[in-house]
């Protein structure tokens, strides 16, 4: 909305017009580098110049092999725990689920399965309990919070249940060497190029359609998205069929990577998603959030703990910066919010900086 | 949301400093040497213990045994381990102390075939890989140290457990975790000399308390209440034993559910004196550790190169011979009563 | 008072005690199947004491969901104050174990204090509050104790025995979880400040501008759930006398799946810590009873899942139904003062 001038009487000395959105009241650069996940990105990259100069093993190919296969499941995860954060939701059950397709693939394969077939099913699996914890929030109305806390616990417990106690162990050694395989001679995993695909995609859907705009509506207000024409209720079982579906494939990886299927596999996952997207910018209030903050976010917890591991710091410390960075970003966001709402606002109609 | 760029330029640089700090420190407390590839002239003698878990009174003396050997060689000991017995919490660790490049890895596996790849991917790059008290797959390992045949184990707990029932009635076995080598090889030979020299004794259950107190504490409890006619409980583990001990000393099972197993004598004491548990079995883990650090200490050294035939000199413990399947076996398992257990302090 | 009483009977009718009869029925087919399961020294013992440390966390647990929040983080204070006081034995061995009581409540207090300062003050949701202490208190505890583990010979005999004795056939521990529970009950039902918990979990915006205390409310909430797990932490030391750094790992998802099977919704709002309690007594007693039934234990967790996304339905469908009950009350008072006016 621009203010238009009457020709035909012209007041003397009008300020300049200016668009009144502050998103776009700022010139493109500020508004791609001076954003939350761009301080993420920044300490992101601290992290590893430090650690490269500090320790002579860390800038090697075999570093970056480690630390990648380590935060693939969560790298993966994140992607769909991202939008479904920024509707306001959130879905406590995908370590869960990452334990069922474990085992899934894992009886599977026992049984004379070939392991794409597994991986399918396991993926299908994955999907179904999607379906069950978004009809559920749906549905019944009930919060997301609650629903995947007893998913979690049935989801696990099914895992544990069909397997019992003991893990399967055999696994083809074609896909469990590819599932660790590497580009040539750079250190980066193959499974790298899988995750750069998802990803690509999810950006897309995200931010350039117009299906990732509902998932940030529906985040800032249920019902005025809906008004807006948004199907609320689909979008929210879609994010969360997604949700299931890329912890059951990030299940798959799991089993194949530590050749080994059993029901307490990747148990607390979820928190470290959580942990991970919420340091990458996501607002846990929902509406706000970029993957690419959320990738640098599980990459620094990543990075910082292979460094603070090489250079011998004990992995429990690694636990203690992880909750101390998570909690001290939340509230630096909360603190910068109530300094700046405590200056004083010069009444203007241009848009301040 | 807005930020100014005197903020945000404030936060990455405290971070960038934060961190420095940090790293500065964690690097001043770093224990692993410089050690380059296997190649190099001197030998590197930087030998770290992966037991299966840390906190079990079982690796802290095993480990202390392998550092006593490590010491008197003049290498480098360290110990790291997950805190929970865990197979992925192992392959970890396995990958830190390749990329740290230390010359040896002494592992207690918690899974025979998770931690596999990892360590192969050790081997390929030069370090040396031996197995002690739980073993992997061979083909993951140079060595591997065991502490008594398992047919020994199983025998000595089976006759144990025969005699103090009297060769009748219900058994249950209480294990660590479900996965653990060990602990399956000795349970089925336990159950096959059961079934050939033991007909009138019955195994009901096997449970599993992970090595973890309060899970054997509370799965105790269970066997109890599941089966009410139980007349014995073997424990192969000495973290389940010692739970399942302190256990039976205050319920009214005590004396009527007769417990054996293997128990460190430090942690048994009380309990053999009281009449909880009347005799138990172990080796001396300390010679374990200190077996495995010189084996390794061989291995990197060039001395042996792990096949069967090898021999080398163990310090005070004498010669050792590589048996079938690389592995180099300690001696026997020894029965601890309340008549020898204060000769003994571990 | 007769109305507010039938209503209270209603109440209860329709959760609490719904929740104990189940609790019951578990009970009876356990004991069923063997009767060791209650009618024995050891089985009776067991049935009350293994979810009397649970029972004391899920307490304090529901007073902070009451209010619209969560705390992830009560494993982890339970394990470091279980830790604390190990190591104060240690150091120590001649102090009195009531005073490591008071120590660990006063200790758990604090950890919870900071908890709540920082759901106070922070503006930031709990349940990512509690996740970062969640893991800062964990990481804490496991750096602090290394590869050390306290053993049952270095705590005093006095506090072992109050963790595994009786008296007059009721575990001591029991006894400790029920008077806390009973303070709990009276707390929330009598006192102002606790109805006010209630009321900031049914509309915490209506409540401000009604004027209540919030967020002092809500740190009192997370103050006592914290000192609750710090007096869990003593009471595990004094039953299990083994304490590595592990203690306590995992406990919070037991703790709200307790209090939420046991009414309390997740919402705020609504729900008794008698409830909770039950709902401890209810989990933990499945536990042990799934074996004795022939069910292997590894089905359990399955079983605790369905449980709680059971409870969450069946708390959906009542909350409806009585918003419509309300609704066509409220409907037909107005109309009749419609008709009384007309």
């Amino acid at each position: 909305m621009s203010t238009t001038t009457n020709t035909a009487t012209k007041p003397p000395a009008q300020p300049p017009v200016v668009k009144t959105y502050s998103d776009y009241g700022r010139p493109l650069w500020r508004r791609i580098l001076l954003t939350r996940e761009m301080a993420i990105v920044a300490l992101l990259v601290a992290v590893l110049v430090v650690a490269s100069i500090q320790l002579p093993r860390f800038a090697t190919p075999l570093t970056m092999t480690n630390l990648l296969l380590d935060v693939t499941p969560i790298l993966l995860i994140s992607l769909t725990m991202a939008p479904i954060m920024i509707t306001g939701d959130i879905d406590l059950s995908v370590g869960s689920m990452v334990g069922l397709s474990s085992v899934v693939v894992g009886l599977l394969t026992h049984s004379g399965w070939s392991i794409p077939s597994a991986g399918l099913v396991a993926i299908l699996v994955g999907a179904v309990g999607g379906v069950v914890n978004g009809l559920l929030v749906t549905r019944f109305g009930l919060p997301a919070l609650a629903v995947t806390i007893g998913t979690l616990a049935l989801y696990r417990g099914l895992a544990i249940g069909l397997l019992g106690t003991t893990a399967i162990t055999g696994f083809p050694r074609y896909w469990t060497q590819l599932a660790k395989s590497k580009i040539g001679d750079t250190g980066v995993p193959a499974v790298m190029i899988l995750f750069a695909v998802l990803l690509a995609v999810f950006v897309v859907i995200l931010h350039f359609t117009s299906f990732g705009r509902g998932v940030y509506a529906i985040g800032l207000s249920k019902d005025a998205a809906a008004f807006s024409g948004i199907h609320v209720a689909r979008t929210r079982v879609i994010l969360f069929v997604l949700s299931g579906a890329m912890s059951a494939l990030a299940g798959v990886f799991y089993t194949l990577r530590f050749t080994s299927s059993r029901g307490d596999n990747a148990t607390g996952l979820e928190l470290a998603v959580i942990a991970a997207v919420v340091l990458g910018g996501v607002s846990v209030f929902g509406g706000r959030g970029a993957l690419h903050g959320v990738v640098a976010g599980v990459l620094l917890i990543g990075a910082l703990s292979n460094a603070l591991r090489l250079a011998g710091v004990t992995s429990d410390v690694i636990n203690i910066i992880t909750g101390v960075l998570l909690v001290g970003s939340v509230i630096a966001g909360s603190l910068l919010q109530w300094i700046q709402s405590r200056r004083v606002r010069p009444a203007t109609t241009a848009a301040s900086a | 949301m807005t930020h100014g760029t005197l903020r945000t330029g404030l936060r990455a640089a405290s971070a960038v400093a934060a961190l420095s700090l940090l790293l500065a420190a964690g690097c001043s407390s770093s224990t692993a040497t410089s050690g380059t590839s296997s190649a190099s002239k001197k030998a590197n003698l930087a030998i770290t213990f992966l037991p299966k878990n840390l906190g079990n009174a079982y690796f802290d003396t095993s480990d202390k045994g392998g550092k006593k050997a490590i010491d008197e060689l003049g290498g480098t000991y360290a110990e790291v381990g997950p805190a929970a017995a865990a197979p992925d919490a192992q392959v970890q660790y396995i990958n830190t102390l390749t990329q740290q490049g230390v010359g040896g890895i002494d592992v207690s596996a918690n899974d025979k075939a998770a931690i596999c790849s990892a360590l192969q991917d050790a081997m390929t790059a030069g370090v040396k890989v031996v197995t002690y008290d739980s073993d992997t797959n061979p083909e993951c390992r140079n060595l591997f140290i065991n502490q008594a045949t398992a047919d020994g184990i199983a025998k000595v707990e089976v006759d144990m457990i025969a005699k103090q029932i009297n060769d009748t009635g219900e058994i249950a076995i209480l294990s660590a975790s479900a996965n653990a080598t060990n602990q399956n090889a000795w349970i089925d030979l336990m159950k096959t000399q059961l079934a050939s020299s033991h007909p009138n004794i019955k195994l009901v259950d096997v449970v599993y308390g992970n090595d973890d107190d309060q899970t054997s504490f509370d799965k105790t409890a269970g066997l109890l209440s599941a089966h009410p006619n139980l007349k014995g409980i073997i424990s192969p583990t000495t973290v389940g034993i010692t739970a399942a001990a302190r256990y039976l000393s205050t319920s009214s099972a005590k004396g009527k559910v007769m417990l054996t197993g293997l128990g460190t004598p430090n942690q048994m004491r009380q309990y053999v004196k009281d009449g909880t548990v009347t005799a138990f079995a172990l080796w001396n883990p300390a010679d374990l550790g200190y077996l495995a650090a010189y084996a390794t200490a061989a291995l990197i050294k060039g001395d042996i190169t792990g096949k069967t035939g090898d021999t080398f000199t163990a310090g005070t413990l004498g010669k050792f011979t590589v048996g079938a399947n690389n592995t180099v076996l300690l001696g026997d398992p020894y029965q601890f009563t309340k008549d020898n257990i204060d000769q003994f302090n571990f | 008072m007769n109305s507010a009483a039938s209503r209270v009977l209603g109440v209860l009718r329709s959760r609490e005690m719904g929740i104990l009869l189940a609790f019951l029925l578990v009970v009876v087919l356990g004991t069923l199947k063997n009767p060791s399961f209650v009618f024995s020294k050891d089985g009776w013992h067991d049935l009350l004491i293994t979810p009397s440390i649970l029972l004391v966390v899920a307490v304090g647990q529901a007073i902070v969901i009451i209010t619209r929040n969560v705390d992830l983080s009560v494993g982890s204070m339970l394990g470091l104050t279980a830790y604390l006081a190990g190591t104060i034995f240690v150091k120590y061995p001649s102090i009195p174990w009531q005073l490591v009581f008071l120590i660990g409540l006063a200790f758990g207090g604090f950890l919870g204090l900071i908890n709540g300062a920082l759901v106070g003050y922070g503006k930031v949701p709990a349940m990512v509050i509690t996740l970062g202490t969640l893991y800062a208190y964990r990481g804490i505890n496991v750096a602090w104790t290394g590869s050390n583990r306290i053993n049952a010979d270095q705590i005093p005999q006095g506090l072992q025995a109050v963790g595994n004795n009786s008296i007059l056939g009721i575990p001591i521990l029991t006894i400790i979880a029920l008077v806390i529970l009973l303070v709990a009950a009276w707390y929330m039902r009598n006192m102002r400040s606790g109805r006010e918990m209630y009321a900031i979990g049914s509309d915490p915006d209506a409540a401000e501008l009604y004027g209540l205390a919030k967020r002092r409310r809500v740190i009192t909430a997370f103050v006592v759930s914290g000192a609750m797990s710090g007096l869990a932490g003593v009471l595990y030391t004094a039953r299990y006398a083994t304490i590595n750094s592990q203690a306590g790992y995992g406990f919070e998802l037991d703790a709200i799946g307790a209090a939420v099977i046991g009414g309390v919704a997740i919402v705020g709002g609504s729900g008794t810590v008698v409830g909770a309690a039950i709902g401890a007594f209810l989990l933990y007693t499945i536990n042990r009873a799934l074996p004795v039934i022939g069910i292997p234990d590894f089905w359990q967790k399955a079983v605790v899942g369905a449980l709680i996304l059971g409870a969450i339905v069946l708390d959906r469908v009542l909350a409806v139904r009585q918003s419509r009950k309300l609704r066509e009350t409220k409907v037909e008072t107005t109309n009749e003062t419609k008709e009384v006016a007309a």
